[in-house]
């Protein structure tokens, strides 16, 4: 295999196997968190191995502690959620979908794998230059990211491997949209019609769409940081700032334009990790149920919804920065407004398994528990939106515990579906399902056991990113909630190790698979030497009087 | 290296030794570059948007600051500047229209033109930025030393004029880098009426700088 290879099944892989490297050490990053929360004087002599300076003696300081979320928020959001949908799944399986020899530019595809590979490089860079990683979170709200090592260890050169590494990943991200927008416009084989693309393409394509408008934004917003922190420009740095008793030689800039340009991207950032996974999601839902997708046009409209008012709702993640309330109800009218389209889908999704000869593979049951988790990670997004309520909930553990339903483990949901369903395209072999089942229970339970306990602490007022809660009179008797997340942390992390052994093992061992083995209806499990012109929609299924209960969009 | 290997071709059957073999069609693979070029200026777009709006929020803090401020560029030297890309816009689509036609000389010709604008605007961007140096009004740390009467802010001001101005300049180097390219190969004639895309492509890519400075020019040089 190529290293540098122009080939969109490697370059899928190689994506794959990156959001994997990612997503084991935001896991285990997340483990060293919730175990310090639950005690943090505890010493362990590894932590001093591992961080001389950040855990003298073994005993994590809060400046490590925030140094391991940092890190941990910006591998998850970039790396894991942002990469593996999109560049693993999506650079896989676009071209096999629509039935394109390969990408449109293969050599763009190439470049902007290995771009985000240095983007993920630079990131873990910064846990080895001086004072390490960064600590202002995968927000970098200026002016703690702008001022350099004044304002605590990681702020140093780790903030600008930091800075370095999202401008890298957002070169890379926008050379992926042009790519994935022109294959689909330009590369579908003959009968396959915009309407019927499967609805895995039409996730891929508009999340390209929001990637190619969000990505410039954050790389203005990168270089106006980067100055600021090293040739001396106050673009994000109000005046007569003293931090650590020294006063910054700042002078009238303005932290809330970091805000505002950050979230122009970092909303549609939301959706661009959500999309592909519903898109997924809509087609398993379908070949598991035996059915057609409910309301195929109405999912795709939706999708294209969403991502319009996506990008304009950033300011309901600015409710307190002192913004006018009438801009506030604006921000929240149009955010309430995507619950229309999300119900939407959810609905349609019911629709679709509705009545459905319902095969419960382990695919399916990631494809429902999406489902469920979107629904109970959506339903908190309706407090947050609303200003007066989210004036009490801002920056609590309710927000942490939301966002990680709605976009973590939403999207982690989809990414395990999409394996399971894949996986014989991948590697020619079947994964375990008895396993498969198992590995979903446990993560099912374990994610809700995880996460509710968060909200009911962010009801308490527990604030977010804070090392630990000793000081905190009114949080003395919530112990046991921290206690219940961690514990459960622990568990749900140990579900994983199911997976990845399931998959190495299937990956060599596992038996053969069919050619289709789930009876779907799509290009890639067609024979190669089929033809591929298309015939049918993305989803003919249970024709009454028909001996086969599906139709390949290729049959005649 | 695999990339080489993807662009060379297996001249085996015959077609246009321009057609990569992932495309069905020659028309095919040249609605997919024009497609990546215009999703390439959305980009580009939406990076100079991200300044702008930075421009705007930072404008009106310091309002007076930008019309005082504003006086110490070269409004003459700028407007030079805004003919000198205009020529060279026009210059570019005779390029174009001339590679469409199989108009090597005139292909050839017209790009020359359109790089010499080029360098001219670069030459005067630099004797404005010397002259600004000197009179300390880099808005660095180690450079920013103008002590003349100031309305608080004009630092703000010079941070957006020479970030916006010196990534557009940035623009136009790496515009005079691709045109020299595709000059050589405009020299060795490998552009013909049926095979022109790249000239096409630079064409676009070209008037979306001339379009920025146009917006540029106004908002420093005639903000009040």
């Amino acid at each position: 295999m190529k290293i540098f290879s122009t080939d969109h099944k490697v370059i899928g892989k190689q994506y794959l196997t990156l959001a994997f490297f990612s997503v084991a050490l935001g896991i285990v990053l997340s483990l060293i968190m919730r175990f310090h929360l639950i005690r943090p004087d505890a010493k362990i002599s590894w932590f001093a191995t591992l961080w001389p300076v950040g855990a003298t003696g073994g005993i994590m300081t809060p400046e490590l502690y925030l140094s391991l979320m940092s890190i941990h928020g910006t591998l998850m959001v970039f790396f894991v959620l942002s990469t593996a949908p999109q560049g693993g799944f999506g650079n896989y399986f676009l071209p096999l979908q629509i039935g394109a020899p390969k990408m449109a530019f293969p050599v763009l595809s190439m470049l902007s794998f290995w771009t985000t590979f240095l983007a993920l490089m630079a990131l873990l860079a910064s846990f080895a230059v001086e004072g390490g990683a960064p600590l202002s979170g995968w927000t970098a709200y200026p002016p703690l990211s702008a001022l350099g090592q004044v304002a605590g260890p990681g702020q140093g050169l780790g903030m600008d491997c930091w800075i370095v590494s999202i401008a890298l990943f957002s070169i890379a991200s926008l050379m992926g949209a042009i790519n994935f927008i022109t294959t689909i416009l330009d590369m579908r084989t003959e009968g396959m019609n915009l309407m019927r693309m499967p609805l895995t393409c039409w996730g891929w394509f508009v999340t390209a769409i929001i990637s190619l408008l969000a990505f410039g934004v954050l790389l203005a917003a990168g270089i106006l940081l980067f100055m600021d922190r090293n040739l001396g420009t106050s673009f994000f740095i109000p005046a007569g700032l003293v931090v650590s008793d020294q006063l910054q030689n700042h002078s009238g800039g303005s932290p809330i334009l970091w805000q505002h340009l950050f979230w122009f991207f970092g909303h549609p950032e939301v959706y661009i990790a959500i999309l592909p996974g519903m898109g997924i999601v809509s087609t398993v839902l379908s070949v598991f149920a035996r059915k057609p997708v409910f309301g195929y046009r109405a999912m795709v409209y939706a999708m294209f919804s969403i991502a319009i008012l996506g990008f304009f709702v950033w300011g309901h993640h600015m409710f307190i920065s002192g913004m006018s309330p009438y801009s506030s109800i604006a921000f929240s009218l149009i955010t309430l407004a995507v619950g229309v389209p999300s119900a939407i889908k959810t609905f349609n999704w019911l629709g679709t398994i509705w009545g459905g000869k319902i095969r419960f593979t382990t695919s399916m049951l990631f494809a429902l528990g999406f489902v469920s988790v979107f629904v109970s990670g959506g339903l908190t997004g309706l407090f947050l939106g609303q200003p007066a309520i989210d004036l009490y909930f801002h920056d609590t553990y309710f927000v942490v515990g939301h966002f990680h339903m709605i976009m973590g483990v939403a999207a982690i949901f989809a990414i395990f579906s999409a394996m399971y369903f894949w996986f014989p395209k991948m590697y020619g072999r079947m994964m375990n399902d008895n396993l498969g089942q198992v590995h979903f229970y446990l993560t099912f339970i374990g994610v809700y056991a995880i996460f509710i306990p968060m909200h009911f602490l962010g009801i308490l007022g527990a604030p977010r990113r804070y090392a630990d809660f000793k000081e905190l009179e009114f949080l003395a008797k919530s112990g046991i909630l921290q206690r219940i997340t961690t514990y459960s942390a622990y568990c749900t992390a140990a579900a994983q190790l199911l997976f990845f052994g399931s998959y190495f093992y299937a990956k060599w061992r596992g038996p053969l698979a069919t050619i289709n083995p789930w009876d779907a209806t799509t290009l890639e499990w067609t024979e190669p030497s089929e033809s591929n012109v298309v015939n049918h929609a993305p989803d003919v299924y249970s024709l009454p009087g028909e001996e086969k209960d599906f139709v390949m969009q290729s049959d005649q | 290296m695999s990339v080489v290997e993807t662009i060379q071709h297996d001249h085996a059957e015959v077609h246009d030794p321009h057609q990569q073999h992932h495309f069905a069609t020659a028309e095919q693979q040249q609605d997919a570059s024009k497609i990546g070029m215009w999703l390439f200026l959305v980009t580009e777009v939406l990076l100079f948007g991200g300044l702008f709006v930075g421009y705007i929020v930072m404008q009106g803090r310091f309002p007076e600051a930008w019309k005082s401020a504003h006086h110490h560029l070269q409004r003459e030297l700028g407007a030079l500047n805004t003919v000198v890309l205009l020529v060279s816009s026009f210059t570019m689509v005779m390029a174009v229209q001339a590679a469409k036609l199989n108009r090597r000389k005139q292909l050839i010709g017209n790009l020359w033109v359109t790089i010499i604008c080029a360098f001219i605007f670069l030459i005067v961007k630099y004797f404005e930025y010397s002259h600004k140096y000197h009179e300390g009004l880099l808005p660095f740390k180690a450079f920013y030393s103008y002590t003349g009467p100031q309305v608080p802010g004009e630092f703000h001001f010079f941070s957006f004029y020479f970030m916006m101005t010196g990534l557009h300049g940035f623009h136009i180097l790496g515009g005079i880098a691709v045109m020299l390219w595709i000059l050589k190969r405009a020299y060795a004639g490998e552009f013909t009426s049926q095979y022109y895309t790249p000239v096409d492509l630079i064409g676009l890519y070209w008037h979306l700088v001339d379009l920025i400075w146009i917006y540029l020019f106004p908002l420093l040089y005639l903000i009040s």
